[in-house]
Parts: structure tokens; C-alpha cells; sequence
């Protein structure tokens, strides 16, 4: 548990939990019997090699993927959890779960203002004729997507004000790219926020201040963070808990340095230890 | 390159941006002109040019040149309406013209006698709705099984339903629907006591009419709707986590677009007072989609002005001979000025045309008088200007056979001319252009049917090479995925 926030222990209620969740792609399993949980405000990181898991978790959680067994649920605020397994990718991001993706995935001939209010459809409800008509609620809502956009924009300071609005995406470099992406997922009013690798390309400051940026996400618009990352100083700097999964299984599960000093996930990333192999033999 | 002493330092982000913006206008003049009216703002712009729109029949325009302004102003709607499907939610739709056969059916037949005893005879203000919100049912219809085509296979599936359009109006229920002889006794648009007979009526109709859908879309294209469309277009599983429902999108997309070219047809079938099946076939779905991309994809101004610069130069300039040429040889010149560098290349290469056309005039006029004796076909300056310099054979069947052996030839050479460089691609330059004078003038100037395709698919290229994002379009980037 990182210091500086008050601790989220076992006592806050999951937002989301994973129950006993499995996917198969044919004879693959891409993922076997994984529990998970994570709670208000609390920051997860997912560690793991390259091909153990990782996005296709934030795939089923989102539904792009349907699970093959087990169950997905979400905590809707005030009542008990639902089940969102099956659902539709925008109803699932409707009930408040915004991801990033790791292959950016921006809408990039739009405007960074433009990638940011479009976001803000599931939020909002006029028809297409209120908005031509220019009817009260159309226009409320217009104004009030801006300044939702304007206030997620302004988390990254200069680096995505002013003259930048009015840019198309394409024409932002690979950092801002990243951080338009957390903008964009931020307008759509999550409660739980994935994000897939938010400092991979960044060099060690800008990855500082994606560390610092986590943190501030979760303490100011106080939302659960599930975070996919390989960068040890980001996952050390802003994790709550830390699971590392590995060919689909979770392999360890706890604070960053008891995860990171598990056997289990040093095999995983380094492979058996000589002697072991010979001993084992 | 003036630098705003205001503005961002040199090299800085914001300059690199200011550059890139300014590289998106047209060159000279154009940009100018396009940067003035930004200053503008959007409303004042199209009123502007709606207002131009309306006052063009007081030069006193002739009955063809007003025909030739309707039908561009319905192809420029249609343009607008498939930009909805095509530029901003990405589905590339060879079925739109259909949309546009059924406005123009539904309307001929509440407003004609072909159904019940005596007909129906309903007033525009009751019909127009009835069918527009006929054409958004079917277009949902159509959208239903295959919104969850991608790409080529939405294309494939469209452009049947685009063939099926032909073919039922062709061969289902003749009595009603007419067969192939169509439906010819369809009231003008009338209602509240207004009746529009003539065809003045009907272009200060079609202005007001485009000008208010440009107006209606672009509040649409920069809204809720408009957004989820676009994002739609860029990446549709990333607009599906961004809370869009992506079909339900797309659908919308579909039917706006078939409420838009049911409005065309409505008009179009009431000025023509009859409708055809072939009315509604692939030739005018690529003329929309000439003009859509000529103009710049996603753009509505694009859109309009590229459809209006399509059909004018296709149904207006194109049909008279005279015109033709000097389009022919004023597009041709265009080209040579912009692309022949340096200065000096350019001269040798018209100097030697000139000498090379000259020279062979005269050495065949001195060996056969006949085979100079035809003279260019154009008429009027260009004719006479030319008269020395080109060879036509007298006979009229000599010529027409020279013609075609040359129009082989010059695809021969165009082709070499591409893949040769340097220097040869120089001295090949001067009788390539002398040979296309050549066949232009024996053969092809008196046949506009042929000459307006290649026309405009000349134009096309052109575009194609020299701006692809087209007129008024913006650049974009593809991403693969």
C-alpha cells in the first residue's frame, strides 16, 4: 500500500469483480478461473509477460469478449453488484466502466476537443432535431460537454490546452496521444477506469507523471483504477494491490513487493532457476 | 512566408501546427478567398452563396442552361445526403441512388393518377413527409442485415439493393409502377394554393431547398449526432467503449441519408412530371459520388460545389463542342504550367509542339493535299488558330479511322510517358500532346458522349494527384488496424 491516501482495505465495497472467469479461443484458453475484486478508490495493477492475459481481461471486462464460463460484475453505485457479462460494449462504458487502449485508439481525424465530447453521448440525450432546432436541452447539453471536456483536458495542464483543442488528433505526438486517450475515457463519467499500458513510449519523466496522474485521478474524481502496466516504477508508485496473471492464470496476488518477490512471478518473467530444472529432473 | 511577430516562435509546437493549417487551403488566390470566408463564419458564407444561387437566373439564363442548373442543384443534394453516409459515418453506400428512386416513385405515385380510380392527388407539404419517412423506414431496413458489414462487403450488399430498385420498378406491377415506360403524368408540387409549373420555379426551389439542408446538416454535423457519426467512422470499437452504440448509430446514419435523397427525388420527379427506371441507375450513383469526391469527402460546401462543378462541366459545358474544347485544351495547358518545371523545360516543350505541328502541316500538305484538306473540328477561335497546325484528313470516314488508330497510339505513348524519365520523358512530352490535339480534333470533339466520361475521369485523376482530400476537403489520415 502506497502512503500518501487514505487506505482502501478490505472493508470498502468491490466495484468490480471478476468470478471465477475463464475464455477460450477454440482449444486456448486465454484465461482460467480468474477472481479478481477491486474496490471504491482503490488503485489494481496487472503484471505479467507478454501473452498472459492482460488486455483480454480489460476485453471481457468491457465486453468486446464474451466470457466462456464464470462471471463479470459491476457495483451500479448505491445498489448490489450486476451481472455485465454479455452486454454490449457501450452499455457496459454506460454503467461506468472507460478504458484506454494500448494500440491508442483515438478518433484521430477529430479534433482533441472533438475526441474528448464525443464521449460524452452516453451522458447525454438530445435528438437529432433538438440539435438542429436548437432546443433548450440540446444546447444545455452542448455546454455542459464542453466544460466536461475543458475540465478532463485541463488534468494534463498546458499539454493539451489551448491552440490544441482545435487540433485533429493525428497531429499530437505519441505522449499526448496517451494522455487525449485518458482525457476521452475520463469525459464518459466512469466509476471505474481501465488503462491498458498508460506509460508505454514515454520517457522517465513523462512516466513520473503518469504515476502522479493515476493517483490524482483516483483522489480528485474518486474513481477504481484497473491498470495494465511494465513499467515497475509506475505499477510500485501508484498500486493499492498487485495481480499477476500468467498463460491466463493468476499467479500471485498482494502488495508490490510481496508480487514482485513471489517465485512464481519471477519464473513467469525470468524463467526456472538452473538448479531448480536440475533438481527437479 | 510572413511570420506574425504576434505569433508562436519558429519551430515551436504551435508554429509546426500553424504551418500544417495553412498548407490545408487551396493555392493563391483560392486560399485567399477560403481564409476570407472563415473570418466570415458558416451561416453568412451559405446565405451568400444561396443568395449568388438565387440571382444567377437574372443574367438571364437560356431554358438549357436552367435545365442544366436544376439537375446539378438535385445531384448537389444528393451529394450533401450521401456525404452523411459516406464522409461522416464511413459506409461506403452503391445503393444511395435507390434512395433517390424511391422519393421520386413515392411522389409520383401520391401525386399522380396511377393509383385507385382517380389517383392520388395529395399536397406537397402532406406527400414530402409521407415519403421522406417512407425512405428513412427503408433505409433502416436495408441497414438492419447488413450494418454489421465492414467496408467492401456493405458495398457489394448496397449496390444490390441499388440493381433490385431498377429491376422492381422495371418489372413489378406494370400497371402501377409503369415497367420500363415509367410513370409521365405526375402533378407539379402544389400546396397552399401555390402550384409550381415552371422550371424558374423549380431552381429558386432547389436553391432554397439545398441551401436549407447545408444549413440543417452542418447544425447536425458539429452536434451529439454529428460527433458519434464521425467517431463512429475512425474507429468503431473505440466509439463503443466511448458509450456510442455503434449500430444504432450507424443506422441513423443510414436513414438521415435516405430522408435527404427522398427529398431530391420528390423534387426531381415533379419537375420532370415523369419518372423512369433508368432514372435511378449506376450512372447517376457515380456522377454523386464524382461530385462528392471531387469536391472533398466529409465536407458539405465540398459535397454541393463539387456536384454543381460536376454536372456543369458534364451536363453543361460538355455538351456543346466549342465549350468542350476550350475546356479540353484549357485543362491540358493547366496542367502543362503546373506540372512542367523549370520555366525553360516548359518552353522548349511548347515551342517544339508548336514547330513539330507547323512542320508536319506542312510537309503533308506539300505530299497530299488531301490529307490536310478536313481541318480541325473545333469551331470558333480554337478552330481557326489550329487551322495550319493540325492534320484532318478531308474524308470524314479517313478521319474517323486516323482518329481511332491514333486514339490507340496515345494510350501507347501516355503509358511510355509514365514509365521513361529525364530527358526522355521530355522530348516523348511533345508528340504525345501533338497526337492528343490530333485525336481530339479528327475524332473525339463531336462525340460528347464519349468526351464528357473521359472528361470528367480526366479530372478526377487530376484531382486525385494534385489534391486528394479534394476542392473544400480536409486531410486525413488512415489508420490501419
Amino acid at each position: 500500500m502506497s502512503a500518501g491516501h487514505e487506505p482502501t482495505g478490505g472493508t470498502a465495497a468491490p466495484v468490480l469483480e471478476l468470478d471465477r472467469l475463464s475464455l477460450s479461443f477454440g482449444g486456448l484458453r486465454a484465461l482460467s478461473e480468474l477472481d479478481l475484486q477491486v474496490r471504491e478508490r482503490e488503485v489494481v495493477s496487472i503484471i505479467g509477460p507478454n501473452g498472459a492475459g492482460k488486455t483480454t481481461v480489460f476485453n471481457v471486462i468491457t465486453g468486446v469478449y464474451e466470457p466462456s464460463a464464470g462471471d463479470v460484475r459491476f457495483g451500479a453505485h448505491p445498489g448490489p453488484a450486476e451481472s455485465i457479462a454479455g452486454r454490449p460494449p457501450y452499455a457496459i462504458a454506460r454503467l461506468g466502466i472507460a478504458r484506454t487502449f494500448q494500440t491508442l485508439r483515438l478518433f484521430m481525424n477529430m479534433s482533441v476537443l472533438e475526441n474528448v465530447m464525443a464521449a460524452t453521448y452516453g451522458g447525454t440525450r438530445a435528438m437529432p432535431w433538438e440539435s438542429v432546432l436548437r432546443l433548450p436541452r440540446a444546447r444545455r447539453e452542448e455546454r455542459e460537454a464542453r466544460v466536461l471536456a475543458e475540465e478532463v483536458l485541463s488534468f494534463f495542464g498546458q499539454r493539451l490546452a489551448g491552440y490544441r483543442w482545435d487540433q485533429p488528433a493525428y497531429s499530437l505526438s505519441y505522449a499526448n496521444r496517451r494522455r487525449l486517450e485518458i482525457a476521452r475515457a475520463l469525459a464518459t463519467r466512469p466509476r471505474l477506469l481501465l488503462l491498458d499500458e498508460p506509460a508505454a513510449g514515454m520517457n522517465p519523466a513523462e512516466t513520473h507523471e503518469v504515476t502522479e496522474l493515476i493517483g490524482q485521478i483516483r483522489d480528485e474524481r474518486e474513481i477504481s483504477i484497473l491498470v495494465i502496466e511494465h513499467d515497475m516504477h509506475v505499477v510500485s508508485g501508484c498500486s493499492d494491490r498487485v495481480v499477476a496473471l500468467d498463460h491466463g492464470v493468476k499467479i500471485a496476488e498482494g502488495g508490490f513487493d510481496q508480487v514482485a518477490n513471489h517465485p512464481a512471478v519471477v519464473e513467469a518473467y525470468l524463467g526456472r532457476h538452473p538448479e531448480d530444472l536440475a533438481g527437479a529432473e | 512566408m510572413s511570420i506574425d511577430p504576434q505569433g508562436p516562435k519558429v519551430g515551436a509546437d504551435e508554429w509546426v501546427a500553424r504551418q500544417g493549417h495553412r498548407r490545408e487551403y487551396l493555392p493563391s488566390w483560392l486560399g485567399h478567398a477560403q481564409r476570407a470566408g472563415e473570418r466570415v463564419g458558416w451561416w453568412p458564407r451559405l446565405a451568400i452563396a444561396g443568395l449568388a444561387g438565387l440571382a444567377l437566373p437574372l443574367l438571364g439564363l437560356g431554358g438549357f442552361q436552367l435545365q442544366v442548373g436544376i439537375d446539378a442543384l438535385v445531384i448537389a443534394l444528393l451529394a450533401v445526403g450521401l456525404n452523411i453516409v459516406v464522409g461522416w459515418a464511413g459506409l461506403l453506400d452503391l445503393g444511395y441512388v435507390a434512395f433517390f428512386g424511391c422519393g421520386a416513385y413515392g411522389y409520383a405515385l401520391l401525386s399522380s393518377p396511377q393509383l385507385g380510380a382517380n389517383g392520388i392527388h395529395l399536397p406537397y407539404w402532406l406527400s414530402l413527409p409521407i415519403v421522406m419517412i417512407g425512405a428513412a423506414l427503408l433505409g433502416l431496413a436495408v441497414g438492419l442485415p447488413s450494418r454489421r458489414l465492414l467496408g467492401d462487403y456493405l458495398a457489394i450488399v448496397t449496390l444490390f439493393f441499388g440493381e433490385a430498385f431498377v429491376e422492381v420498378t422495371n418489372n413489378v406491377a406494370p400497371s402501377k409502377l409503369g415497367g420500363p415506360n415509367g410513370i409521365t403524368t405526375i402533378d407539379p408540387i402544389s400546396g397552399f394554393g401555390i402550384q409550381l409549373t415552371t422550371n424558374e420555379s423549380y431552381y429558386y426551389l432547389l436553391v432554397i431547398v439545398l441551401v436549407v439542408t447545408m444549413a440543417v446538416l452542418r447544425l447536425l454535423e458539429y452536434s451529439r449526432t454529428g460527433r458519434a457519426w464521425r467517431a463512429v467512422r475512425e474507429d468503431p470499437l473505440a466509439a463503443a467503449a466511448m458509450t456510442i452504440p455503434v449500430n444504432r448509430v450507424k443506422l441513423s446514419a443510414f436513414a438521415c441519408g435516405a430522408m435527404v435523397a427522398a427529398l431530391a427525388g420528390t423534387i426531381f420527379a415533379a419537375q420532370q412530371a415523369s419518372v423512369f427506371p433508368t432514372d435511378f441507375d449506376t450512372p447517376i450513383l457515380i456522377l454523386i459520388y464524382a461530385g462528392l469526391i471531387l469536391g472533398g469527402i466529409g465536407s458539405i460546401a465540398g459535397a454541393a460545389t463539387g456536384a454543381l462543378v460536376v454536372m456543369v462541366i458534364y451536363d453543361g459545358v460538355l455538351r456543346s463542342p466549342a465549350e468542350a474544347s476550350i475546356l479540353f485544351y484549357g485543362l491540358g495547358l493547366l496542367t502543362l504550367l503546373v506540372k512542367l518545371r523549370p520555366w525553360r523545360r516548359l518552353a522548349v516543350v511548347l515551342g517544339a509542339t508548336v514547330a513539330l505541328g507547323f512542320a508536319a502541316h506542312a510537309i503533308a500538305a506539300a505530299i497530299a493535299p488531301s490529307a490536310v484538306a478536313g481541318g480541325p473540328q473545333s469551331t470558333g477561335l480554337i478552330g481557326d488558330g489550329l487551322q495550319d497546325w493540325i492534320i484532318v484528313p478531308g474524308n470524314p470516314q479517313t478521319a474517323q479511322t486516323v482518329g481511332n488508330f491514333g486514339f490507340v497510339v496515345l494510350i501507347c505513348l501516355a503509358l511510355t510517358l509514365v514509365q521513361v524519365k529525364g530527358r526522355w520523358r521530355t522530348i516523348l512530352l511533345v508528340p504525345t500532346i501533338y497526337l492528343a490535339a490530333f485525336v481530339w480534333e479528327a475524332r473525339l470533339v463531336n462525340e460528347p458522349s464519349i468526351t464528357r466520361q473521359l472528361m470528367i475521369g480526366a479530372i478526377l485523376i487530376v484531382m486525385m494527384i494534385s489534391r486528394p482530400q479534394g476542392l473544400l476537403g480536409q486531410r486525413r489520415v488512415e489508420v490501419a488496424t
